[in-house]
């Protein structure tokens, strides 16, 4: 019988979570919402209330205690946060790059621009595609790029120490077809020059990319004339003219990538079904919203399941503590406990009320996480090779209201869980038995 | 030690409080195992003995540079150096773009260069004489459930043939073993004749260049100098290179792609400063409880040094109990993690390193948490305890 009631309370356990974990957020206040009605307004509802507000008054003298509770759900939600926030970072980071007004060409099936190669006959096949806008001069508003990569030592780095970077050779159009970027220091490059822009990302992790400064690519010296921002991924890269570029690479005419601003979003798809049909070219056409989006998938994921797998490890580790202050709360207070039901108390308010007051402490745990998740670490900079590019992207932590409320839910239901049980054995302890305890 | 008795039952008079208490332990140092699994993978890198020996020469521009491959000619001269072997990325997929297989095309004795990687004679020979013929790594067999003999088709993001087809086919004529967990990445790999990849992609793609270059040394203690020898030979050319031995390239690599010892330190200091409240509370009720025994023991002739040794013994055994479940569940975990992984991550299972550490820090938690409580029982006076005050 024993036995039967437990394996019932772990299936609702179980359908309980399952439920709550995809419910959203009007779902849950309307559930507070009918729990606050069903308190005030109904005679158990009153009893659990005052039984609540009892446990409640006497958590002062449990303060060691009860703050177990409050500091491991704390760790766990603190933790899970800045996790989710660095995946969450990094992928709108590439997310928000690019625009569905702009497409990005490829050489036909390249997984990345470094990796595709356009030749000068298909440039001109693409300035040529209908749905591209022109500027006020009837020129094709498109820009050839080349993507390769430069070595260059690291900021605070040890002397012989050297890091990639993304070095971009753009053409005439870079500007036009990437209207959010703008020269925040010092000037563009000139055409044909060895000069460099740099995105202010990369100027934070690489040592000399101040304007004025000449630093060395393998064994040239190229001089930096700006600093540009984008606030995107493009803010980690470097840019040249794309003529020196390919001469100091040794490409010759040909490209990486093709970037090409279109009239509007709708002419994209008769843009991309004019280049795919025409039999001189072989090449893979996306928007460049598209195309930053997709480098992100594979690593957004491996960092979201990382967070989750040490988030639930520390979940379980702060579930039983919270059960153990719980267990040890209920039998200090077994004796009141069972005077309240020898009254006339039911088992209803006790469970309740022991469950209220566990999730309570939760939820302040859950807050405490989160914000202190949110003050350290949203706008953290952290940088990694992402898929895809050839030198380090950097990016912020992003400590989204979505994830904070992500880690309030996980906080409550550690919350739910840690309580049911010590409230369950409150509310089925032998009156008797109870009484005679201490 | 004839004492445990005593701990042991003291430890679990109350069993669902010690039972839970031991499970959160344990959590934390399951994820603790897990954690310095990454750790150790990533810091072991590179790190071996036979990698000490090696050095990579690659362009000093950027690594998606290609040298000529007449250099490696003049690096053989260069004094000290036993052996010099080239390799080129290839960039292979198998039957869907985004199923990327590291594959590389090698010269012949590139394989020479890493004793630690096995390949059995036969297959050796075999492969020297097929143009077509390809090494893998004992895991992509398993993965893809090849065979020897297969033939298999792989494309390149890269680069076409001289037909313009980037569909590639090869045969498989051996498997590469790695005899050290510090070579697990050649469980990954494919090698291909370069001598065949150069002949065979269309023209202007690669002509005769090489990505990077492999020396072994004579002597582990002129590395350095032979690293600064070989770059000399290119000073000033259009090719400049940059030599470093394999451990620091790969520590180069390793660090810009995630700064893994901040991010696993920040969790673990989270985690344990949540476990040494955990695990102080419950010594604390633990010994609140027990005021009357102790003093009970003390009126039988206990000492307050010998209270104090066992309250704190009960609390390290807490931990230590708790801590080495966590980490042999860890133990148990970590090959399911990386066989599900699909070979992304290949962790190395708890070492020697790890459990010592583990260990420490559990004797160094159960000291911390049983300190106070242990304190309170050597200072506990007999005639206050029994009369309850």
């Amino acid at each position: 019988m024993n036995f039967l009631f437990n394996l019932v309370v772990l299936v609702v356990l179980v359908i309980a979570l399952v439920v709550w974990v995809q419910l959203p957020w009007y779902a849950v206040l309307a559930l507070a919402v009918v729990f606050a009605a069903w308190m005030a307004l109904t005679r158990r509802g009153r009893q659990a209330a005052s039984v609540t507000g009892v446990g409640v008054s006497t958590l002062r003298q449990r303060l060691g205690s009860s703050s177990v509770v409050i500091v491991g759900i704390a760790g766990v939600v603190g933790v899970l946060v800045a996790l989710l926030a660095m995946g969450e970072g990094y992928s709108e980071t590439l997310r928000k790059t690019g625009s569905d007004d702009t497409a990005m060409v490829l050489r036909g099936g390249s997984a990345a621009e470094v990796s595709s190669v356009m030749t000068r006959d298909g440039i001109l096949v693409v300035d040529q595609a209908p749905g591209v806008a022109h500027d006020s001069q009837g020129k094709p508003i498109t820009s050839g790029e080349i993507v390769v990569a430069a070595n260059l030592p690291i900021k605070g780095g040890g002397p012989d120490e050297e890091g990639s970077v993304q070095l971009r050779g753009v053409g005439d159009g870079a500007w036009a077809v990437r209207p959010n970027l703008k020269i925040i220091a010092g000037r563009k490059f000139q055409p044909g020059m060895r000069e460099l822009v740099v995105g202010q990302g990369a100027q934070r992790q690489f040592a000399g990319l101040e304007p004025r400064h000449a630093i060395k690519l393998g064994a040239q010296t190229w001089t930096v004339v700006g600093v540009f921002a984008s606030g995107d991924a493009l803010d980690s890269e470097i840019w040249g003219d794309a003529d020196a570029v390919a001469e100091a690479y040794r490409r010759g005419s040909s490209r990486t990538s093709m970037v090409v601003k279109l009239t509007d979003a709708k002419a994209f798809d008769a843009f991309k079904a004019a280049l795919v049909g025409d039999p001189r070219l072989q090449v893979d056409v996306d928007t460049t919203l598209n195309y930053f989006s997709k480098q992100s998938e594979g690593m957004s994921k491996v960092m979201r399941v990382m967070g989750i797998t040490v988030g639930t490890i520390m979940a379980i580790g702060a579930l039983f503590g919270a059960l153990n202050t719980m267990f040890a709360a209920v039998a200090a207070r077994a004796r009141e406990i069972a005077t309240l039901r020898a009254i006339g108390f039911r088992g209803v308010p006790v469970v309740v009320a022991v469950m209220l007051e566990t999730m309570l402490l939760a939820l302040i745990g859950g807050l405490i996480g989160g914000g202190l998740a949110w003050l350290i670490f949203n706008g953290f900079t952290a940088s990694t090779l992402a898929a895809g590019t050839t030198g380090q992207l950097a990016f912020t932590f992003k400590v989204t209201p979505g994830l904070l409320w992500e880690g309030l839910k996980w906080a409550l239901a550690i919350g739910f869980v840690g309580g049911l049980f010590p409230a369950l054995r409150a509310a089925r302890l032998p009156v008797t038995t109870a009484l005679r305890e201490l | 030690m004839k004492y445990f008795h005593l701990i042991w039952t003291a430890l679990f008079r109350r069993k669902t409080r010690t039972i839970l208490t031991l499970v959160s332990i344990a959590a934390a140092f399951l994820l603790f195992g897990m954690l310095d699994a990454v750790r150790t993978s990533f810091d072991q890198a590179g790190k071996s003995a036979n990698g000490a020996q090696r050095l990579q020469t690659g362009s000093k521009l950027s690594f998606i540079e290609t040298l000529p491959q007449g250099l490696g000619d003049q690096i053989a001269q260069v004094p000290g150096v036993k052996s010099v072997a080239y390799s080129n990325w290839f960039g292979g997929a198998y039957q869907d773009p985004h199923n990327q297989v590291f594959t590389f095309a090698v010269s012949d004795n590139y394989i020479d260069q890493y004793p630690e990687v096995q390949v059995s004679d036969d297959a050796r020979k075999t492969y020297l004489q097929t143009r077509t013929g390809i090494l893998v790594g004992d895991k992509l067999m398993e993965k893809y459930h090849w065979k020897v003999g297969d033939q298999i088709p792989l494309q390149s993001n890269i680069f076409p043939q001289q037909n313009g087809s980037k569909n590639w086919t090869f045969n498989i004529i051996g498997v590469l073993h790695p005899k050290e967990a510090s070579a697990g990445f050649y469980s990954q790999i494919i090698l291909m004749h370069w001598k065949y990849f150069d002949d065979s992609v269309a023209k202007g793609y690669n002509g005769g260049r090489v990505g990077w270059f492999v020396t072994r040394v004579n002597d582990v203690n002129q590395a350095d100098r032979v690293a600064k020898a070989i770059d000399a030979l290119s000073a000033n050319s259009d090719h400049e290179t940059r030599t470093q031995t394999e451990a620091a390239a790969t520590a180069s690599w390793m660090k810009q792609l995630a700064d893994i010892g901040l991010i696993v330190g920040s969790i673990m200091g989270a985690v344990f400063f949540t476990l040494l409240l955990l695990t102080g509370n419950t010594m604390m009720q633990a010994v609140r409880e027990r005021t009357s025994e102790l003093a009970v023991m003390k009126t039988l002739g206990f000492s307050d040094h010998s209270v104090l040794a066992m309250v704190l013994a009960e609390s390290v055994l807490l931990v230590l109990l708790g801590g080495v479940i966590g980490i042999a569940l860890a133990a148990v975990l970590i090959p399911g993690v990386s066989a599900n992984s699909g070979g992304m991550l290949n962790l190395p299972t708890v070492g020697a390193s790890s459990w010592m550490l583990g260990v420490g820090l559990m004797l160094a938690i159960g000291a911390v948490v049983g300190a106070i409580p242990a304190w309170r029982a050597m200072r506990l006076n007999i005639v206050d305890a029994l009369a309850g005050r």
